[in-house]
């Protein structure tokens, strides 16, 4: 029987990736650009909360995570950047767009070299995708140290 | 065909007052022939944010390193790549870029291997014309290809390389990194991933000026008078002498090029692009480890 920490893409991940893929270096830019701009806004209830917000310390500007799992076990990933900081911005609506809505386990599957797969290291510097690495890795922790927390307690 | 320069008081306490221009002097001259606006980020996206109408992007990144040797791009490839952005041999080429203008004085740095006469900054950058609110847009401005002749990159007047650096023990280096990356606790600058150097420290005997000292709250540069307190008396320069700049990867060391060059009048500087990534990396060069300059070894 396969073991369940195998890697997997899930389908929105891979699309996302599919579809840079398929553009000239140029066009991907203006791809990412694209995400940047569909970083959504944080829902009315975080927004007065940057202190559940943690610091991708990682990234060449201020950005901030926040991991959310739903009782059914689905998460959703909120960010934020600044505006002068479209790069980071697209980095995390990427993440952000492409695993929302997927179970603790399927997030936890996410290959974690994903930010190397979706053809930005020419474009982008290689540095700046660290960043993106970064962001999924805090991602994960995130939900590690939170489950951790809820099997503690039950 | 040179475009005129900005008379602004300030810059005339410059060594080179020729080679920056304020954002009331760009605004007025956007358009005039022979000028081109260039704009050069740290986040290479931030162009297509909007940009001053009519500038042409330079991508660090993509435009101005080859792509395979850790090296800028040949004579070649600078005649192509200004060529297709519009940029003669005579035009003003006017850069300017986001955080301090960090990587338009990369930029320019590069403009001048390759000699190009007429290149300036944007006092302030991409920051002062923004908090101005002056117009900014994300239209493509129309481009009419130049044709730039090839010339020779000349690298050694204002570029040294790991082995100038062996050489020049005795005269002064300035490190233009954090403390913290200067004394060894880190590899790259706080809030920056760490960037794979071996080890941590600095050359010896170089003295520890962050870069970002330069530029003024409003990211303009700091008057003349600001920065000799800063480089002659805390950093111990004195006028004739030969230096040498570096950073991590040349870039930040370009901005306090530009300071030294052409706003201090230090003739001979230059710029160590190789740094830390490369001294860091090198087997059996010294290094200081923690905040003290440390001893000049023998030049060798």
């Amino acid at each position: 029987m396969e073991v369940m920490t195998s890697s997997t893409v899930p389908a929105a991940l891979a699309e996302i990736r599919d579809d840079f893929l398929a553009l000239p270096q140029k066009e991907r830019l203006t791809l990412l650009l694209e995400f940047s701009n569909e970083l959504p806004e944080l829902p009315e209830r975080y927004q007065e909360h940057p202190d559940l917000f943690e610091r991708v310390v990682e990234c060449q500007s201020p950005v901030y995570i926040f991991v959310e799992i739903d009782d059914d076990d689905s998460v959703h990933l909120y960010a934020t950047a600044p505006r002068e900081s479209p790069t980071t911005r697209g980095f995390a609506s990427i993440l952000a767009q492409g695993l929302d809505g997927l179970s603790v386990d399927e997030v936890l599957a996410i290959p974690d070299d994903y930010p190397q797969s979706i053809g930005l290291t020419e474009a982008v510097s290689p540095l700046r995708i660290r960043g993106m690495t970064a962001l999924l890795a805090r991602t994960k922790r995130q939900i590690r140290a939170r489950r951790g927390d809820a099997a503690s307690a039950g | 065909m040179s475009v005129e320069l900005d008379p602004a008081p300030k810059f005339s306490e410059y060594a080179h007052p020729e080679r920056l221009v304020s954002t009331e002097w760009l605004a007025e001259h956007l358009g005039t022939p022979g000028l081109v606006v260039v704009e050069s980020d740290e986040d290479v996206l931030l162009y297509e944010t909007g940009h001053i109408p009519g500038a042409v992007k330079i991508d660090w990144h993509t435009d101005l390193n080859d792509p395979v040797e850790r090296d800028f791009i040949g004579s070649a490839g600078f005649a192509a790549m200004a060529g297709a952005k519009g940029i003669s041999r005579d035009s003003t080429v006017v850069i300017y870029g986001d955080k301090n203008n960090w990587w338009a004085a990369y930029a320019l740095w590069i403009f001048t291997l390759f000699g190009h006469e007429d290149v300036r900054l944007l006092d302030g950058g991409r920051d002062k014309w923004i908090a101005e609110g002056r117009e900014v847009t994300t239209d493509a401005p129309q481009l009419t290809p130049a044709d730039y002749p090839e010339v020779e990159r000349k690298d050694a007047p204002i570029r040294a390389f790991k082995e100038d650096v062996l050489a020049h023990f005795g005269s002064p280096l300035v490190d233009v990194r954090s403390p913290e990356e200067y004394s060894g606790e880190r590899l790259h600058m706080p809030a920056y991933p760490e960037e794979g150097a071996l080890r941590g420290g600095h050359i010896p005997s170089a003295a520890n000026v962050p870069w970002g000292r330069a530029a003024a709250s409003d990211a303009t540069f700091k008057s003349r008078d600001e920065l000799e307190a800063i480089y002659k008396g805390e950093a111990g320069l004195t006028d004739g002498d030969d230096v040498i700049a570096y950073c991590r990867i040349g870039e930040r060391s370009s901005h306090t090029w530009f300071v030294l060059k052409h706003l201090l009048g230090f003739e001979n500087v230059r710029n160590y692009d190789g740094s830390w990534v490369e001294w860091g990396n090198a087997v059996r060069v010294p290094i200081v480890f923690g905040s003290e300059p440390g001893q000049a070894p023998a030049p060798r």
